[in-house]
């Protein structure tokens, strides 16, 4: 009984201390202290005002787009790489392997700073002032690859070696057996690797800082995301109170998210397969 | 026949991997609707076979014929031949259904169409799905298994799993069907009823089956012909009956059935000398070669020895007796050698009894040699004897009757002419009896492993092989397992040696 008792508190301790910050924030996006911490009565003025903040606005569709760019081109790029080296001779795929451990556990101000100095020097070569939303695509793109790679390649491991001769025996040219059979096979591997690259572009502060140009919906200003953004205005001042609106609106629409795919999971396995002639 | 004849044939196969040649000169006809069936240990290079025939591997050199045609070089996915794979290989991203549709939705048939012109042209068009519905169903409905077409691969039992592999792979109708060892991974019981219904199944559908497995009862059970491999070579192709009641050699024996062997001398016209006895036989072989003999347990006659019994017969005492349901196995000894013997009847352990063979149940074969023949070998510098990496002190005065070997290591002839040997090319030969095998490596001339071993009776042939792919066969007491990595210790002395070419092109002044 007492080992129940406190097999039960420590979970609820787990559960509060990962949720708690969590609600504390939304609680207060429904105040309009410019304070943090501050209780100036409820309101949902913080909600009009953050649509009608041009600046963060601008920063969160740049960060969007940013995002699935960067995530759909590190996936694809991430996934056909590992599959290449899964289906290498053994020395090219451990050096593969190995070549792309090192960024995952490389520090990213290194990341960061070895992109920027390759963009000045080619710039150099080049005479051309390279940074743009591009050199931040490449940037986010080279931050991602090396996740994608580490979470498809296990999927590829669990993958019965023979089902892409299997494939080509049944009459599939090779890019069909890559399309039909192996991509299918590790796609769970494929989206949570452009989940992950979502998420880390999202809020990534150190390479979007070094490589971002002029460009996106700043125009000509330097592309402002919501990292860049909530960075320059903590240096003048508070942070502004909108971004409690905004952070409780992203909290939301991920948990509707997580609910609505698990929901599709669901009908899916319910569902009744209709197509048999006769 | 002419080559049009067969469905497939393979001309000249080989197959290499860096230095490795894993099938060696393939030469193979099949004709249609045959079920043909490769047997072997594992590494015979069955499996590549299949595999060049899928198109998954390339021949380093030789043909593969289809209907006439070279399809050598034809990627898998244009050749109609379809693989029931060793692990089955299902997608499990889809259910049977859609694993067994997978071939017909990506097929596209050729069909007539008068264009605009008034030309016939040939189109091609995919099936339409209630083809595939038609044809799906079809299939399931010869493996047994209509009503799991909605059922997720990983929920399907492994004879089920089975099934669907074979219907994912005839569904297309191709021409050969190949199998990998398809029952491999089945239990016993599950594996038997799957040999009967694939042989019932290849009877109805009519096409070739080329069957790749280790399990020899199951290629007798299902083949119409058994080619039997061993290091890539084919050693016998041949219906079931022939391949068991007549081997061509001492390995076919031993891998199909079991079998006593024997060497045995030719001692007269149709007599048989193994022992210690003359026996009547069939196979006419030349006066006093030698051969190895092989009878058939079940071709063991036994009748109880009453009294003093009559020496002129061939007696043995029975050692062991084994009950094994409808028969018994016996181990009788004769002298030194053991005799298998298989009856129905019950006779007494310790007693003993005549042990008779019908001389058509004596299978002769040819002996593939009687001694271990070296061509490639050469004499170095200090007339050490080199076969591969091995080195031997040899006695090369047996190249020249009379002849010494002096302080400078000149060999010296009768007659006082002088012969350099440096670098000659020799024929070395060695007596299996002259060839020692001791356990681990470092402890003889040569390193190698066990790679076959065969009971002769009263003692084993044991075969040898050194990383540089030489052999040495060797007769032994003692018991040797296939993979021992043991070493060899020849007698130098016992060693003969054979110039190539003559003796003056080495003499120096």
């Amino acid at each position: 009984m007492v080992k129940k008792i406190i097999g039960r508190c420590y979970i609820y301790l787990i559960l509060i201390l990962m949720y708690l910050p969590v609600l504390v924030l939304i609680a207060f996006s429904f105040t309009e202290a410019t304070n943090v911490g501050e209780w100036t009565g409820f309101s949902f003025n913080l909600f009009p005002r953050l649509f009608q903040s041009e600046e963060i606005m601008t920063a969160l569709a740049n960060t969007v787009i940013i995002a699935i760019t960067s995530a759909l081109a590190a996936t694809i790029l991430g996934t056909l790489g590992a599959i290449g080296a899964f289906y290498s001779k053994k020395r090219a795929r451990e050096a593969i392997d190995l070549a792309t451990q090192i960024p995952v556990v490389n520090a990213e101000i290194v990341v960061a700073f070895s992109l920027t100095v390759m963009f000045v020097f080619i710039g150099n070569i080049i005479n051309v002032y390279m940074f743009s939303f591009w050199t931040l695509l490449v940037g986010h793109i080279c931050l991602s690859i090396p996740f994608v790679y580490t979470s498809v390649k296990p999927k590829l491991q669990q993958m019965d070696p023979s089902l892409y001769e299997a494939a080509l025996d049944l009459g599939a040219s090779p890019s069909k057996a890559l399309g039909k059979v192996i991509i299918p096979e590790i796609m769970p591997g494929v989206f949570s690797g452009f989940l992950l690259s979502i998420t880390l572009s999202l809020d990534d502060f150190i390479v979007t800082a070094f490589t971002r140009g002029s460009g996106l919906l700043s125009g000509e200003k330097k592309i402002e995301t919501l990292s860049t953004l909530i960075q320059a205005k903590i240096k003048k001042g508070p942070i502004p109170p909108e971004m409690r609106a905004l952070t409780t609106i992203l909290f939301v629409v991920v948990i509707l998210a997580v609910i609505g795919v698990s929901i599709y999971k669901n009908r899916q396995d319910k569902k009744e397969k209709t197509r048999r002639a006769f | 026949m002419a080559e049009k004849d067969y469905i497939i044939s393979l001309q000249g196969v080989t197959k290499s991997f860096g230095n490795n040649t894993v099938v060696d000169d393939f030469n193979l006809d099949i004709a249609k609707g045959e079920f043909v069936t490769f047997l072997g240990p594992s590494g015979c290079g069955k499996t590549t076979t299949l595999r060049m025939i899928a198109g998954f591997e390339t021949p380093t050199s030789g043909q593969i014929l289809l209907n006439g045609e070279d399809i050598t070089r034809i990627p898998p996915h244009k050749r109609p031949i379809n693989t029931v794979f060793q692990r089955y290989a299902l997608f499990p991203h889809l259910d049977v259904y859609d694993n067994v549709a997978f071939g017909l939705k990506l097929k596209k048939i050729p069909y007539e169409k008068v264009n605009k012109k008034g030309e016939t042209v040939t189109k091609y068009r995919h099936f339409t799905r209630q083809e595939i519905d038609e044809k799906v169903m079809r299939a399931l409905k010869i493996i047994d298994l209509e009503d799991l077409e909605n059922r997720d691969i990983s929920t399907l039992s492994g004879g089920q799993q089975q099934r669907v592999a074979i219907a994912r792979a005839i569904v297309n109708e191709p021409e050969i069907l190949l199998l990998d060892e398809p029952l491999g991974a089945l239990d016993l019981k599950m594996r038997k009823e799957m040999q009967l219904e694939l042989k019932d199944m290849h009877k109805k559908i009519g096409i070739t089956f080329i069957y790749v497995t280790h399990d020899q009862e199951e290629a007798l059970t299902m083949s119409d012909t058994i080619v039997v491999m061993k290091d890539g070579v084919i050693q016998q192709v041949g219906n079931p009956i022939d391949i068991y009641n007549e081997p061509v050699n001492a390995f076919v024996a031993n891998f199909i059935g079991e079998s006593n062997i024997y060497n045995a001398t030719m001692v007269g016209k149709l007599k048989v000398k193994f022992l210690n006895r003359v026996f009547d036989c069939i196979d006419d072989f030349p006066l006093n070669e030698k051969v190895d003999v092989v009878v058939r347990p079940e071709d063991v006659e036994m009748t109880p020895v009453k009294g003093e019994g009559d020496d002129s017969r061939l007696k043995g005492k029975i050692v062991t007796k084994i009950f094994k349901g409808i028969h018994y196995e016996y181990v009788l000894m004769v002298g030194k050698s053991e005799i298998v013997a298989q009856s129905t009847k019950d006779y007494a352990q310790d007693s003993f009894v005549y042990i008779d063979v019908e001389p058509e149940n004596i299978q002769i074969m040819k002996r593939s040699s009687t001694e271990n023949v070296y061509p490639e070998a050469y004499l170095d510098k200090n007339n050490k004897l080199i076969i591969s990496d091995a080195e031997f002190d040899v006695d090369i005065t047996q190249l020249l009757k009379g002849s010494h070997v002096d302080d400078a290591l000149y060999l010296i002839g009768p007659d006082g002419k002088k012969y350099d040997l440096d670098d000659a090319d020799v024929i070395a030969s060695i007596d299996f009896n002259d060839v020692q095998i001791v356990d681990g490596h470092d402890n003889g001339n040569v390193n190698g492993t066990v790679v076959e071993t065969i009971y002769k009776g009263d003692h084993y042939a044991v075969l040898v092989r050194t990383a540089e792919e030489e052999d040495y066969i060797l007769a032994t007491d003692d018991t040797w397992n296939e993979g021992d990595l043991v070493s060899v210790i020849v007698d130098p002395s016992k060693i003969r040696l054979v110039l190539k070419g003559d003796l003056s092109k080495y003499e120096v002044e």
